[in-house]
This record gives C-alpha cells, structure tokens and sequence, in this order.
C-alpha cells in the first residue's frame, strides 16, 4: 500500500480562529466534524421527541399531551431523525474518510463543501421553529400526505421550505460525493480498488440527486395547491391524492437506501479489520450495492398497497420489492463469511456491526413479510411497520454509525476511547433498543395501529415494556456522548494504525490524521 | 489520474456560502409570511434575494478572479465539468417529477375518475380536463366568453413552434460561438452567443405574451384544473430556467467581450452551453407533450 507524505504542519496563515474558522471552512475534515455535531444534535432532539411519544404510550388513554402535540412529535420525529441526524450524520463519515480512502488532498469543490453543511442549521431553524408557530407544528406525519397536508396551518409552508433547504443541502452534498470520486483519486487507486465505504456512498450521492429533486417537485405541488389554486391533489380539479404519494414514494423509497447504504459501507470496512481477512466478496457487494440501487426505483408503490391500486401494480411491486432480498442476502452472506474462520476479536466497534448484521437482518426479513400484499393489508399502518423501519434505520444506519464513530474516533482525535464504556454503551444500546421496539412486531400483527395516541387495553403490557425500552435507551446515548467527548479530550495515544493490520490508505497517516492529508498523492500498487 | 494533482487548488476560507445561507434562509422565511399574511414578507423576501444576489457575484468574481489568475489546472477544471453534469442531471429529474404528474394524471387519474360513478356521477374525463368542478374545454386557441364555465388551450402550431424553432436555431448558434471560441475567432464568438442570448430573450418575451393571452382570453390560469397546473408549472418552470440560462450565457458573452476564456480552457463557457441544451432538450419535451399531444 502506500507510503503517506505525512504530517504536513497544521499551520494556516491568515486563516481564521474560533467560531469563524468553522463558518468559513473549507477543510474536508472540519466539514465533517460539523457535520457529525450536528448529526449527534439532532439525534438527541429528535429522541427526545421520541419519549415523548413513548411516555404518552406509557399507559393507555390520553396523559401527557393532547393528540394534536402526539402527531407532531410523531411528524417531527421522523423529519428530525431522518434530514438531521442520519443523512447528516453519513454525510459527516463521507467528508471525513473519503478524500483519506481515496488518497485525495480534500473534497474536490470545499467552497460548495461547506455551503452543503451551512444549509442545515438554516433549514432546521425554519423547521423547529415551526412548533412555536399559532397552531403548532406539521402533524400530518413526515409523508406529509395530500389532503391532510393542505388543510394544515402555517407550519406546513414552514415544512416546505425546510424540505428545500434540506433539498438544496443534499444534492449539492451529493454532487461532492461523486466529484470527489470521480476526479480525485490518487493514481492508482482505480474504481474496484475504493474501499467499500467509498463505493456505497457513490451509489447513495446518485440516488440523492436522483431523487432529492422528485421530492423538492412534490412538496412544491404541495405548496401550489396550498397557496395557488392548483389541483394536482383535488379530484374537483381532476388531481388525485394518491399522485401525491406515487411521487413522494418515487423519492422516498431511493431514500430508504441512502439511509442504509454507507452503513453497509461502514460494517464493511469495520467486519475485515477484525476479522483479520480482507472483506470476502469484494465485487458481489460492488454490485449488489448497485442492484439495491436499481430496484430501490421500481418498488416505491409498496408503501401504498391498501391505497387501492390495479392488481397488476400489486403484483409488479410485490415481486420486485422481494427482489431486493436477493442482493441484500448476497451482502449479509458476504460479512459473514468475511468472519468465517477469521481470527476474531470484540472490540466496540465490531460488536456494533455484528449487531448490525444480525438485527438489520431481522429488520429485512420482516420488511419481507411486510412486501406481501395480502399479509400488508393487515400489517399496514400497524406497530408492525413501526417495529420494522426502526431495525432497519436504527440498528441498521444509526447503530452503523456508532460502531464507525468508535472504528474512527481514534483516527480523529488521535486518543483512543474508553473501551471498557463504550462496551457498556455497546450493550446497553442494544439490549434497551431490543426491548422498546420488539414488543412493537407483537403489537402491530395483534393490530395496533400507528401515530396514534392512545390505545386499547390489551396492548398495554407490551407498551409498557417499550416505554421502559425507549427510556433506558435514551439514557444509553448519553454514555455515547460521554465517550465521545472524553475521547475527544484524551486518552491514550492512538498509533497510526490505530487496530490490527488494518487495510486503507486512512491508516497509513498519523492519528489524529493531519489538517491536510495526502497534498501529494500516495501510490497505489 | 493526472500526476499534476499535488497542485490541486483548494480555496481558502470563505464567508460566501454562509451569505447564501442567510440570503436563502432570508428569502424562504419571507416567503412563507407573504403567503400567510405576514406584512414583513414581501420585505424580507426582497432583502433574501439581495443577499443571493451578492452572494452569487461575490462568490462567481472570487472564482472567475481564480480562474484568470491561472489558479486552476486542467484536475479542477474537470471537477467543475462533472459537477455541472450532475447538477444537470438533478434538474432533469426535477421536471421529471412534474412530467410525472402529468403523464399520471392523463393516463390514469383522470380516466379513474371518469370511470367511477361514485364520486363525480355525469364526469367525462378526457384532456384538456380542468376536472368534474372546473370549467368545461373548448377548442384550442378559441376566445371564451365566460371564464368560470369555461377555458381553451393554447393550440400547438402558433406561436409554440416558432418558440421550437427559436430554441432549436439557438443551441444551433451557441454550437457555433462554442467552435469560434475553440479556433480562437473572437468576433464570431461574441455575435453567435449574442445572437443566443437575443434568441432566449425573444423566446421569454413571447412565452410572456402567451401567458397574458391565455390570462386574459383564454380562461387558462394556473387554478384551471389539473390542466392549467401540470401546463403552467412545467412551462414555468422551464421560463425559469430559460431565464436562468439566459442570464447565465449573457454572464459569459460579457466575459467574452473583456477577453476571458481560452481556446482549450473555458469552463463557464461550456457549462452555460450544456445548460442551455438542457433546457431546449425539455422544451421539446414540453413542445410534444404538453402542446401537441
């Protein structure tokens, strides 16, 4: 591998300090620093928003708020968690490690770098801000369907508009991506040599540009029919409610895979290094990776199989969203047999993605059960689809991102963390988020219904038990947060490479890696 | 890969993309009061697109002064080229989400609707449509008496094929400039993109024409039914980003008249030419499927 022209000194002339250095930046590894800040900030506003819901779930009948203030925290919640923390928080990994992967000197377009990043505080304020507007926030769920969504108040246009912020954010973020990888490779470093993190976020940077734009399209019909007379969604006017939800879920289903995909690119790169084996499969995962991508296109009508569609689209969306089992069967075959006979070892970091694959795994078998369309028309809107989407986007994404966070952390700040704390983090996360969101498969096949604040009395137990689940969960996060910034203060030195032998050019420069990585490129043999 | 990449141009700090942010922040919060009555709107809308305004020349001088000063090499170059495709491409699907509603619409929803006595007994469906609630269509390019029972549309072979054509002659004489710009000859540079420009522009003026005509004769507004919306909002859109395009090329033919761009290096040049392609490409989509059929 190459040899790293190290350690250029972190001097920068004229170049601003405190605050404005991080308004101003243009460093690739600052961007990402940002971006994760702000990934982990809105990962605890939108929990809180979480245990809201949870302690209103509590017991049965109306507690703690009033139904209205439920379907905003449900709403916001899942805005929350979805554009702020998880899509910020891969963005935050992508700006980071990719130019380090690629043995380039930074992203290829840094002013537009930190545009990207500068667009989300912005568009987040817009949104947050819209709790505290007359009639509170948007409460007509994160889909903002058509005709709840028209009938709301002025937080939807506040929705909108954040949405397009958001939008803006994302593809200009994604362009990045692509450019960087497209153009700054160092010499050598030819497409199916990139580490595995690299090429499921080439994937995921053309799925957003792909998509972002759909939703951006959407949401302005929304608006249009809010404000300006239009009927894209009225049949009065010869619209349609359920076009709304065809062209959102032309974007929101690619969205579910950008939410997944760097994750695979994380416990891929996570799974070799302690395995002591290089990652099996290597061009399987490039093209499964690739195949998600292409069906993630064709499948967007199965969150809408009880909407009332020609059987022929059951069908056609029914087979092809089981296709996907197939490429992601491929990836989940492929990281266990990187373990097998490997010469494995627990740390934090592979105790996350082991925990990834084996509770990813249940997400996707029951996102299987949920792509049958007889079985979805009692599954649909039930705690059932609750239950699935969170083994995916938590301990699939989320969990991802904390085993990369551990995986890297010693790479960023050059300390090593506390393992001892984060083992424990490890198992309380997991055990805690087992017992809030297990309960809720029984819950959703005995028929409780989502987004709603109260319930009947047979499904209190399990409520109970989820609530103490989303509790202790919360709780857990605050450890991570602990562990993050002790780690970011001190601790042992971490070497260059940081674990055993592991493979990637971000290994061969010094911890913490320097302001300005590779200003010369490294060879690749 | 270039071995030239040690010399990469990385920029330094910048305060301009924060100054987007607030222009753009700035603009949407004005808007959202302007449509909820909010007296501050209209002012704050007006003070965000300022701010965009300054930031976007500030922002473009700072990389046209780099581009000059001979900062860029042949690597940076390449990675504004595919940037500019890509966001090409992002603006493609963008008018792919509003082709979308209109193919669904004609060829599923309304014919759903027309079908089922349920909802709307007596609804014939077809297209034109402004739907069971909105007025009835006449023939094309016909004058309506009562706008609220009735509407016409905006028939193909008037004043839209000769947009076609002027749109058409005009990614021609962009070509043109493009193969000027390449052998060097100035002077031909400087009249074929004008007459680019000057062919956008007497495109704009007639689309604006139209939508008064269709205000004002027609009865086709943007609340006529799912037809006026599918028709005003791609046709609008795509005004916009003529507008845009426009602006864009004018940028570069001033950039021209001042002796910028090379014969072998001339990025702005190229990208505002793709864009400019870009946006007849979907004209003539929107010339089929909006006009003719």
């Amino acid at each position: 591998m190459a040899t790293a022209e190290a350690a250029h000194h972190d001097e920068h002339h004229g170049h601003p300090t405190g605050i404005l250095r991080w308004i101003t930046t243009t460093n690739h590894k600052d961007i990402g620093t940002l971006y994760l800040c702000f990934s982990l900030t809105m990962f605890m506003v939108g929990g809180l928003m979480a245990l809201v819901i949870r302690a209103e779930l509590f017991q049965p009948g109306l507690q703690i708020v009033d139904p209205h203030f439920f379907n905003q925290m449900t709403t916001m919640h899942a805005l929350a968690m979805i554009f702020g923390a998880v899509m910020p928080g891969f963005v935050g990994f992508a700006n980071w490690m990719i130019p380090m992967m690629i043995g380039a000197p930074d992203m290829a377009l840094p002013r537009l770098n930190n545009w990207s990043f500068w667009i989300l505080p912005f568009a987040f304020t817009m949104l947050l801000a819209s709790l505290f507007t007359v009639g509170g926030g948007p409460a007509a769920g994160w889909t903002l369907y058509a005709p709840l969504s028209i009938q709301g108040g002025m937080s939807v246009d506040m929705t909108i508009f954040a949405v397009h912020m958001m939008g803006v954010s994302s593809i200009l973020g994604a362009i990045n991506v692509i450019v960087t990888i497209f153009n700054m490779r160092a010499p050598g470093m030819t497409l199916l040599k990139m580490p595995l993190f690299v090429w499921t976020w080439l994937i995921t940077a053309f799925l957003l540009i792909a998509v972002m734009p759909v939703l951006a399209g959407v949401v302005t019909m929304l608006l249009t029919d809010r404000h300006f007379g239009t009927a894209f969604f009225n049949p009065a006017g010869g619209g349609d409610p359920v076009m709304f939800q065809h062209i959102f879920w032309f974007f929101g289903h690619p969205e579910v895979y950008i939410l997944i995909l760097p994750a695979f690119g994380i416990i891929s790169e996570i799974i070799p290094t302690f395995s002591r084996k290089p990652l099996f499969g290597y061009t399987a995962m490039v093209l499964a990776t690739a195949g998600i991508a292409f069906l993630s296109f064709i499948v967007w009508a199965h969150h809408m199989f009880t909407v009332g569609m020609p059987l022929a689209g059951e069908l056609f969306f029914m087979y092809s969203t089981m296709l996907i089992a197939v490429p992601t069967g491929v990836k989940v075959f492929n990281w266990v047999s990187t373990m097998w006979r490997g010469s494995l070892t627990f740390e934090t970091p592979m105790l996350f993605a082991i925990a990834v694959v084996f509770l990813f795994t249940i997400g996707g078998f029951s996102g299987l059960m949920l792509a049958i369309t007889p079985a979805d028309f009692q599954y649909h809107d039930t705690y059932f689809v609750v239950a699935h989407f969170h083994y995916v986007l938590f301990s699939g994404s989320v969990m991802a991102m904390m085993g990369g966070a551990y995986y890297w952390l010693p790479k960023w700040t050059g300390h090593m963390y506390d393992e001892k704390l984060g083992k424990a983090h490890f198992w309380l996360n997991t055990i805690f988020f087992n017992i809030t969101f297990f309960p809720q498969h029984f819950l959703g096949l005995a028929g409780m219904p989502r987004r709603i604040p109260d319930y009947a009395l047979q499904f209190t137990e399990f409520n109970v038990i989820s609530s103490i689940g989303a509790l202790g969960l919360g709780l857990s996060q605050l450890l991570f947060v602990y562990v993050v910034f002790k780690c970011v203060q001190g601790g042992k030195k971490a070497s260059s490479e940081v674990w055993e032998q592991p493979l990637g050019l971000e290994w061969t420069v010094p911890s913490p890696a320097p302001y300005h990585t590779f200003e010369t490129p490294p060879r690749i043999s | 890969m270039s071995g030239a990449q040690g010399s990469y141009y990385l920029p330094n700090p910048s305060a301009w993309p924060i100054i987007g942010s607030i222009g753009l922040f700035t603009l949407f919060l004005g808007f959202m009061l302007f449509l909820n009555e909010g007296t501050a709107g209209p002012w704050l809308m007006i003070f965000g697109a300022c701010v965009i305004a300054l930031m976007l020349f500030g922002w473009f001088g700072a990389v046209i002064s780099e581009s000059e000063g001979g900062l860029y090499n042949d690597h940076v170059g390449m990675s504004f080229r595919i940037s500019m495709l890509w966001f090409i491409f992002s603006e493609v699907m963008f008018f792919a989400a509003f082709f979308g509603a209109l193919f669904y619409t004609r060829a599923l929803a309304v014919p759903w609707l027309a079908d089922t006595d349920l909802l709307w007994p007596g609804y014939a469906g077809g297209w034109p449509t402004a739907g069971p609630k909105g007025p009835m269509p006449i023939d094309a390019d016909t004058a309506v008496s009562d706008p609220a029972t009735q509407f016409s549309t905006i028939g193909p072979w008037g004043i839209p094929v000769l947009n076609t054509f002027l749109l058409l002659t005009s990614s021609i004489t962009v070509t043109i400039a493009h193969h000027a710009l390449k052998m060097n000859a100035r002077g031909k540079l400087i009249f074929w993109l004008g007459l680019t420009v000057v062919l956008g522009v007497v495109f704009m003026y007639y689309q604006a024409a139209e939508y008064h005509h269709a205000y004002t004769e027609l009865g086709l507004t943007l609340g006529t039914g799912v037809y006026g919306g599918t028709f005003f909002m791609l046709t609008g859109f795509h005004g916009l980003h003529v507008t845009i395009g426009a602006i864009m090329l004018a940028v570069v033919w001033l950039r021209c008249l001042r002796g910028h761009f090379k014969p072998d290096n001339h990025f702005a040049f190229e990208a505002s030419a793709w864009y400019w392609h870009f946006v007849d490409t979907v004209w003539v989509g929107l010339f089929v499927f909006v006009y003719v059929f």
